[in-house]
């Protein structure tokens, strides 16, 4: 079973947001998505600066396996990208609610959260995709 | 549930993921295909390909019928243990399969892949007709292929004295039988190394000697990134039975001479040959931020359009490789849609990788 941490929430396109102290919010894929994947080789991500509304297109991550979009969970002003994933996109597979994060956003609308799964609901969606 | 080789228990206890492949429940990867990868090309790693088809072809006109049979002519193999990779078509040329046979004290040796199996017993059945020959299934035996830099020093660690020996006399793409188990110099993934048929009640002591001598067990997703990257074709992506081998890189094993062997395609092959129009499979380079995959379009400007067959990510390299059918004109370069957008890519001779190092031009 992979990991699903309950301070999360999710889409069920496997993305999860994490409101920081700071009030920004860290988008990634999950674990259980880095699993289906497989190893991750490329991460495209969006543009500094630029304005996301919840449910568009923010990136692609390319795995051996598959290209997969990434979707973001959350409306806002992309304020940051984890240039790392350029020369270790296996962060992905190892460490994906931490190291392996993909971008932050400036939510302009944190009302959104509520709208989006907990980890409970997100635990159901991935249980119902392995039967 | 598929079926199961005597290994699967090992790979259970090695973590091993497992997926369906051609009715067989096999090992994808253990963790990481990319450091598996990585093992096979610097040190060495080893597969589980029991699932495979070995075929004994015995009989007073056994190379008779495998000079009907088969594209290339088994004639080549001069002396025992000899190997040859040949196409195995119908009347139209097409591919039924690909296999490797060797030539055995007594008769031949075929292994044929695995999700062809029945289809492949039925059409050499089939063609045995007046022939004398006795064709039997060997799956008494398991295949662990071992490969790398360092595949054939830890395989002879493991195994008895004799059979070391056996191993140390093997020349490349030769392979001999040792105290009921035979040692192919043979492989898929462009390094140097041994396919074991080993009696399936050894093969998990064998697996796990080799664990213990530090050979790391790969999945099917290595072996598939490692076998693209060496430029080998996959049965069933890069050609099937409507694909002819000229149009699959495969024309080096169509032996024509001597003229007067009637094997199976051949009439087709010939007037594929004087017509000059068959497409050709090469391989693509893409050193961008992107992946070939297949079945994606290949646009060649001012002759026409292909198809990628295989494309991947190549760990070796860095960025992505593939085969792909274009048309018989195609030059240099070429572009492929992904997502919408067109990405220029290098038109190469495959192998892209041979023993650790990137070989193309």
């Amino acid at each position: 079973m992979s990991h699903i941490p309950r301070e999360l929430r999710y889409l069920s396109s496997h993305e999860w947001v994490r409101i920081e102290a700071d009030g920004t919010a860290t988008i990634g894929i999950t674990d259980h998505a880095q699993d289906l994947l497989g190893d991750v080789v490329f991460v495209e991500l969006p543009e500094v600066g630029s304005e996301l509304t919840a449910g568009d297109e923010a990136g692609v991550v390319e795995s051996v396996k598959a290209a997969s979009d990434i979707f973001t969970p959350i409306s806002g002003e992309v304020i940051a990208v984890n240039d790392a994933l350029e020369d270790s996109p296996d962060l992905v597979n190892n460490d994906p609610y931490n190291d392996g994060w993909f971008f932050k956003v400036k939510p302009s609308d944190t009302g959104e959260l509520d709208s989006l799964l907990d980890a409970e609901g997100y635990t159901e969606i991935c249980e119902s995709e392995d039967h | 549930m598929g079926n199961k080789t005597a290994l699967y228990n090992a790979h259970l206890a090695a973590g091993a993921k497992i997926v369906d492949f051609g009715g067989w429940d096999m090992p994808i990867h253990y963790g990481s295909q990319i450091e598996e990868h990585h093992k096979v090309r610097q040190a060495s790693g080893m597969f589980d390909v029991s699932h495979m088809t070995i075929v004994d072809v015995q009989g007073e006109d056994a190379q008779a019928y495998l000079q009907h049979l088969l594209a290339n002519d088994v004639a080549r193999l001069t002396s025992v243990g000899k190997a040859l990779y040949s196409g195995m078509l119908n009347d139209n040329g097409g591919v039924i399969d690909d296999l490797i046979v060797y030539r055995m004290p007594e008769g031949f040796r075929v292994v044929v892949n695995c999700a062809t199996r029945e289809k492949d017993l039925a059409w050499m059945q089939k063609q045995a007709g007046e022939f004398r020959v006795t064709l039997t299934e060997r799956a008494d035996f398991s295949m662990i292929a071992i490969q790398g830099p360092e595949a054939i020093t830890q395989t002879k660690k493991v195994v008895s004295a004799a059979q070391s020996e056996v191993i140390t006399s093997l020349g490349v793409f030769f392979g001999l039988e040792s105290e009921g188990w035979m040692f192919c110099r043979t492989g898929y993934t462009g390094e140097d190394g041994l396919e074991v048929m080993v009696p399936n009640n050894q093969a998990e002591a064998f697996w796990n000697a080799l664990v213990a001598a530090g050979v790391a067990p790969c999945g099917l997703g290595a072996r598939d990134t490692l076998r693209l990257e060496a430029g080998m074709n996959l049965y069933g992506s890069d050609m099937d039975e409507s694909i002819s081998p000229l149009a699959a890189n495969m024309g080096w094993t169509i032996a024509w001479e001597p003229q007067t062997r009637n094997f199976v395609g051949r009439a087709a092959l010939e007037s594929q040959q004087a017509a000059g129009d068959q497409p050709r499979l090469v391989g693509l380079v893409l050193e961008q931020k992107a992946v070939l995959r297949g079945h994606q379009p290949v646009f060649v400007e001012g002759v026409g359009e292909g198809e990628i067959t295989s494309g991947t990510f190549s760990p070796t390299l860095g960025y992505s490789i593939a085969l792909a059918r274009v048309p018989a004109g195609t030059q240099s370069s070429a572009t492929v849609e992904i997502r919408g957008r067109q990405l220029e890519v290098k038109v190469v001779s495959p192998p892209f990788v041979r023993k650790g190092q990137r070989v193309y031009k």
